[in-house]
């Protein structure tokens, strides 16, 4: 993975990528397509699906297969992992399975991954950015000493058959494009809901590809003490929303963010904010939308008072419609809306509000208005 | 105890500008600050230290200037700080970081004394990806504890260490070896106002500063530009979309203008409209 480069870097840029690609011999057995699908207490993150959703797209490109990596205990949980992901759209799976597995550490899991890569080689290897998947990146990464490029929000194949992975640099700023040239596999972490959940389509369990984890406990020396499950698991569901309300600085207090929760609760909706609305103290950073926070993918994606700046657009742009309401027509985040309105927000939320009211269930009025 | 925490120095983000024209990042003059994510790192080690003894070193690779991020550092109170610099360097991506970062803690280790926790931020905020921490641990064959929230137990005569861990879903209570990385979680305490003590001797303390050779480091084709395997083709600001945002027209009246909102919006999603009232009804 690439730090933002150094000052003199987008000049520079276009002379390292001319840096000629020769992939050493002993790399060009490196074949195929791999998603590593996390499971955790039985249960895959959704960002792996979303994943071989992606690899899928690259495999096709490429030409060569998708396959999923299963790590996980010998249990239901795991064997339904591996099934789901044929659904998703895998071609064949790689499983380890053993009682070591059975929470996820970083020693097990690392040389579980890192014994199945070097096996079985594959050329692309994507994981979710995900605390699991970030702790797990960084070992195999460095332990096969090869490229990896974090967060990713766009994935390609280019002429050349390259990895081309774009994110955000200089703090988000601008995009960078990043190959990992000579060096197999080529990795990439890509954060939740940063790509489209492909469509699920019932489909047989196929090649089933079993491997042996070469570790006894003895060998592990972190022990894990406990798991406390988090209380609030599943309350505010901003990135799975449909819809999703949100304020900027805008909004001028944070007594107006009640305009956007009572828009929210209208609308069935999750409502978020922009980062600075985090920093004063407005609301928690759970509530976060953007680069440095929850990366969303509504149908529906209302922002009032927020400018658009592009560590927050990194995090919207998969919503299918986004309408902006700004006081200043010049505002980002007109560029990449569908929808905008020069208006005061603080004004306009509360006629919206009644205005969804009014459409769509005019006789519950006083209650959803309270 | 010995402890050495990883700093870096970013620009102040906040005040980056892109020239609006190249699209290059304007630098000049903007502050840098010590990575904000390290401050809960250095502020943890220094809170273990005062419990246990022993030492903080704070370790930074960047350029010359990168000194007064270390100055600031020892204001806080660490007791000593050691800069890595060197142009061979330059254009690290995070696999070089790791192993011009590691080199030098095994310098560290020899000269000073071998470290029993090596801390780093949860990650920066200019990279922003989370690598160099793992990188370092594997390096060096530490005990890799990420995201930790909180150490519960240091036991050195034991050479074992508790932490809680974020973990998807919820917290994990770990307990490793010594020596272990830890990379610590946002939020997990607040940075100390430094002493004037502090102050008075991070203003006369001496950095030690190392070249790639005064760290050890031989082989440097693993490090800068050469040493990672990642190459930035590209970097570009993004595009407005291709179509043009629809503008709805504001009439005097907030209701009208919310009606063709409501018109555009059910026009573009013409399912939401049932999605919306079945949620309102199940209010
Ligand atoms: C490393 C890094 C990471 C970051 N990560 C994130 C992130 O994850 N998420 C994020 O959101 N930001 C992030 N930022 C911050 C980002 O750069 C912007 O500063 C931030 O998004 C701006 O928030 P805002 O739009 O609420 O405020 P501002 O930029 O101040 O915009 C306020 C907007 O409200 C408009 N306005 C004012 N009054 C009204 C009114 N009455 N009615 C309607 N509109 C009004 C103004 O015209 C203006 O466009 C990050 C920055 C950095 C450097």
């Amino acid at each position: 993975m690439t730090e933002a480069p150094k000052p003199a870097a987008p000049a520079a840029a276009g002379s390292r990528a001319s840096m000629k690609k020769e992939l050493p011999e002993h790399f060009k057995a490196y074949k195929h397509v791999w998603v590593y699908v996390e499971v955790e207490r039985g249960q895959v993150h959704p960002v792996s699906f979303e994943l071989l959703g992606e690899g899928r797209k690259l495999a096709n490109k490429l030409g060569v297969d998708l396959a999923a990596v299963v790590i996980g205990p010998p249990d239901e949980g795991t064997r339904t992992a591996v099934a789901e992901t044929f659904c998703y759209g895998a071609d064949l799976a790689y499983l380890v399975e053993d009682p070591l597995l059975t929470h996820y550490r970083n020693e097990p899991y690392t040389r579980a991954l890192t014994d199945v890569v070097n096996t079985y080689k594959p050329e692309i290897l994507l994981l979710g950015a995900t605390t699991l998947g970030r702790d797990l990146a960084g070992s195999v990464a460095t332990t096969l000493l090869t490229g990896l490029t974090a967060d990713c929000t766009e994935l390609d194949v280019d002429a050349d058959a390259s990895l081309a992975a774009t994110r955000p640099t200089f703090g988000g700023s601008l995009l960078c494009t990043i190959y990992t040239l000579n060096f197999r596999p080529q990795m990439a972490t890509v954060r939740p809901r940063v790509m489209a959940m492909p469509e699920r389509v019932e489909k047989p369990v196929g090649r089933v590809i079993t491997h042996k984890l070469d570790m006894v406990e003895d060998d592990i020396v972190t022990k894990i003490l406990s798991f406390i499950p988090d209380r609030d698991a599943g309350k505010a569901n901003l990135a799975y929303a449909d819809i999703v309300v949100a304020g900027g600085l805008g909004l001028g207090g944070a007594e107006n963010f009640q305009l956007v929760k009572g828009l929210a609760r209208v609308l069935g909706a999750e409502y978020g904010c922009s980062r600075p609305v985090v920093q004063k103290g407005w609301q928690p950073y759970e509530r976060q939308i953007g680069q440095t926070g929850k990366t969303i993918r509504p149908k529906l994606y209302i922002a009032a008072g927020i400018s658009g700046a592009i560590q927050h657009r990194v995090g919207v742009e998969g919503a299918d419609l986004i309408v902006a309401i700004n006081t200043d027509k010049n505002a980002p985040i007109f560029d990449f809306a569908h929808v905008g309105l020069v208006t005061d927000a603080v004004r306009f939320l509360p006629a919206l509000t009644d205005a969804f009211i009014r459409r769509l269930s005019p006789h519950n009025r006083d209650r959803l208005a309270g | 105890m010995h402890i050495v925490v990883c700093i870096k120095q970013v620009p102040d983000s906040a005040q980056i500008r892109v020239h609006p024209v190249t699209n290059t990042i304007m630098r000049q003059g903007v502050p840098t600050i010590i990575n904000p994510y390290d401050l809960y790192a250095l502020e943890e080690a220094l809170r273990l230290r005062d419990q246990h003894g022993g030492e903080v070193t704070v370790l930074t690779m960047g350029p010359p200037n990168a000194e007064d991020t270390l100055r600031k550092a020892l204001t806080f109170g660490a007791d000593r700080a050691v800069l890595l610099t060197d142009r061979f360097f330059a254009g690290s991506d995070t696999l070089a970081t790791s192993f011009a970062l590691s080199s030098a803690i095994a310098k560290v280790a020899q000269v000073y004394g071998a470290p029993d926790i090596v801390f780093t931020g949860k990650q920066t905020i200019d990279g922003d990806t989370a690598q160099v921490g793992p990188g370092i641990a594997k390096r060096l064959k530490l005990l890799q504890l990420t995201y930790v929230s909180r150490i519960a137990d240091l036991d050195l005569a034991g050479r074992t260490i508790s932490v809680e861990r974020r973990s998807e879903g919820g917290v994990q209570q770990l307990r490793t070896t010594l020596p272990a990385l830890i990379t610590m979680l946002e939020g997990t305490n607040d940075m100390r106002r430094g002493t004037m003590k502090d102050a008075l001797r991070a203003a006369r303390a001496e950095v030690v500063i190392w070249s790639a050779k005064d760290a050890g480091i031989e082989d440097l084709t693993k490090c800068g530009l050469r040493g990672s395997p990642t190459v930035v083709k590209r970097v570009f600001a993004p595009g407005p979309r291709a179509e043009k945002a629809e503008m709805i027209e504001i009439t005097p009246a907030a209701r009208d203008t919310a009606d063709s909102l409501l018109d555009a919006i059910f026009s573009r999603q013409p399912k939401l409209e049932a999605d919306i009232a079945a949620a309102q009804a199940a209010l």
